[in-house]
């Protein structure tokens, strides 16, 4: 069995969705915690020279960057508890949304960093994406998967892992019953699969660093204040 | 052609997202139909196949809808699996196919598309970035490479070729009429020049390329219509 190694840091939702990845299908691997942004290992940006960033999957020595890269990867090499199904049709449309929610959850962290005005405007577009996912993406599955948890659900993954902490720090509630009920009903049982609630961060200590976050925002945006 | 394998492309003769499926199919040996789009008059199948973007190139195969021109060609590969196959059998192979496909869409296409869309400072910034990250895929495609150069000979077009080569292209002299210097410089990045050298001179690629004039007024129709969109 050839060494598995995981570098990533452990607030970061692309790092997490990788972790979740490796504990359903039951692969050993060791972790190491990466120290960002400012103290990066001198492995990390040996084994990711291009983008020097983390996740990376070290396999046998071979690293692999990119979390969708990686989880394609690991789905290949494990098999068993397949994160993409067989069909490919079925498939494409996993792949479609796991792209679609991995690119636009980038923006909605915006209105989390922003005030006033523009905090109100990102929270118009998150609202959009978020009616978006609820109406075409999930459906009426329970999971993006279907009966099980798949790709598609471990990039939403960060909804319940920042965005609900994000919502706190921020002040403003996204995903409510009332409003998105499916993507609310799906965050109730995505974290309760025992696998995903194993390994979750601390939620108070999310709150922590993204307050720090939100902070360090406030102060570049409005300096004098 | 029978009902049973029915393939349709709504696509767009100017965008390279709708040609590289366009390319893929045909390099795959699939009887398709053609729907070309007008963007600014989408028909109603476009926007009921992809409600989501509304956007092309959408693949329709007997009568289901497959968005996104990367989903669209690993979905290809998956249900046609004659030669070529876009991506190799070892999983470790496929993962730096998908690394440095995602990296030409994301970063490289990114940055043509800014360098093309922009003017003045901004447009400057967008050449250095462009540059750069060229310099970044002529380092790391040496992996792919390992001969140093890409043979010519009966080439096995891949999921990599097909998104590079949609974007990008050796002809220097229709980059140095658009933007005024080569953007594909044999000298700054020789590997990458022989690469698109041989894609651009595959038969299929060839002969679904339009004449010198016609790219260049797309490139500048393209550049005037965002330069307007953005003085608005």
């Amino acid at each position: 069995m050839e060494e598995v190694k995981l570098f990533g840091f452990w607030p970061s939702p692309f790092s997490l969705r990788v972790i979740w990845a490796l504990k359903l299908k039951g692969v050993d691997y060791e972790y190491i915690e990466e120290d960002l942004p400012h103290n990066k290992s001198n492995l990390l940006l040996q084994y990711n020279p291009v983008h020097k960033k983390i996740p990376v999957l070290v396999h046998g020595g071979k690293p692999i960057a990119e979390s969708l890269v990686i989880l394609e990867y690991i789905d290949e090499v494990w098999p068993q508890n397949p994160l993409l199904p067989k069909d490919p049709y079925e498939r494409s449309i996993a792949r479609f949304w796991a792209k679609f929610i991995d690119e636009k959850s980038r923006p909605m962290w915006e209105f989390f960093q922003k005030f006033g005005e523009e905090q109100e405007e990102a929270i118009k577009n998150n609202f959009e994406i978020l009616r978006t996912i609820e109406e075409n993406g999930l459906g009426d599955k329970k999971f993006f998967g279907g009966d099980k948890i798949g790709l598609a659900d471990l990039v939403f993954g960060m909804a319940i892992h920042l965005l609900a902490p994000m919502e706190e720090v921020a002040g403003v509630k996204l995903i409510k019953a009332d409003t998105f009920p499916r993507l609310h009903a799906w965050k109730k049982n995505f974290s309760e699969q025992p696998t995903i609630k194993d390994n979750f961060p601390d939620h108070n200590k999310v709150v922590e660093f993204l307050k720090i976050r939100r902070e360090t925002s406030r102060i570049s945006a409005h300096p004098n204040q | 052609m029978g009902e049973e394998n029915k393939v349709v492309l709504h696509g767009m003769w100017i965008s390279p997202y709708s040609k590289r499926v366009e390319l893929a199919l045909k390099f795959k040996g699939i009887p398709f139909e053609y729907v070309e789009e007008d963007l600014q008059n989408k028909s109603p199948q476009l926007l009921q196949y992809n409600p989501v973007h509304k956007k092309v190139p959408v693949l329709v195969h007997n009568g289901k809808p497959i968005a996104e021109s990367i989903v669209i060609l690993e979905y290809i590969d998956e249900t046609w699996k004659n030669q070529p196959r876009f991506l190799p059998q070892d999983p470790y192979k496929r993962a730096k196919v998908r690394f440095w496909t995602s990296f030409v869409q994301q970063q490289l296409c990114e940055s043509l598309l800014t360098v093309i869309k922009t003017d003045g400072e901004v447009q400057q910034k967008a050449f250095g970035n462009l540059f750069e990250k060229l310099e970044v895929l002529e380092e790391g495609i040496k992996e792919i490479f390992p001969d140093g150069n890409p043979c010519i000979g009966n080439y096995n077009i891949g999921l990599l070729d097909l998104v590079m080569l949609s974007m990008f292209s050796p002809n220097n002299k229709i980059q140095e009429e658009v933007f005024g210097m080569k953007i594909i410089d044999p000298e700054k990045t020789p590997l990458i020049f022989s690469w698109l050298t041989v894609l651009h001179q595959l038969p299929l690629v060839k002969e679904s390329t339009p004449p010198d004039d016609k790219v260049v007024a797309i490139f500048k129709f393209v550049r005037e219509n965002a330069l307007k969109s953005s003085l608005a």
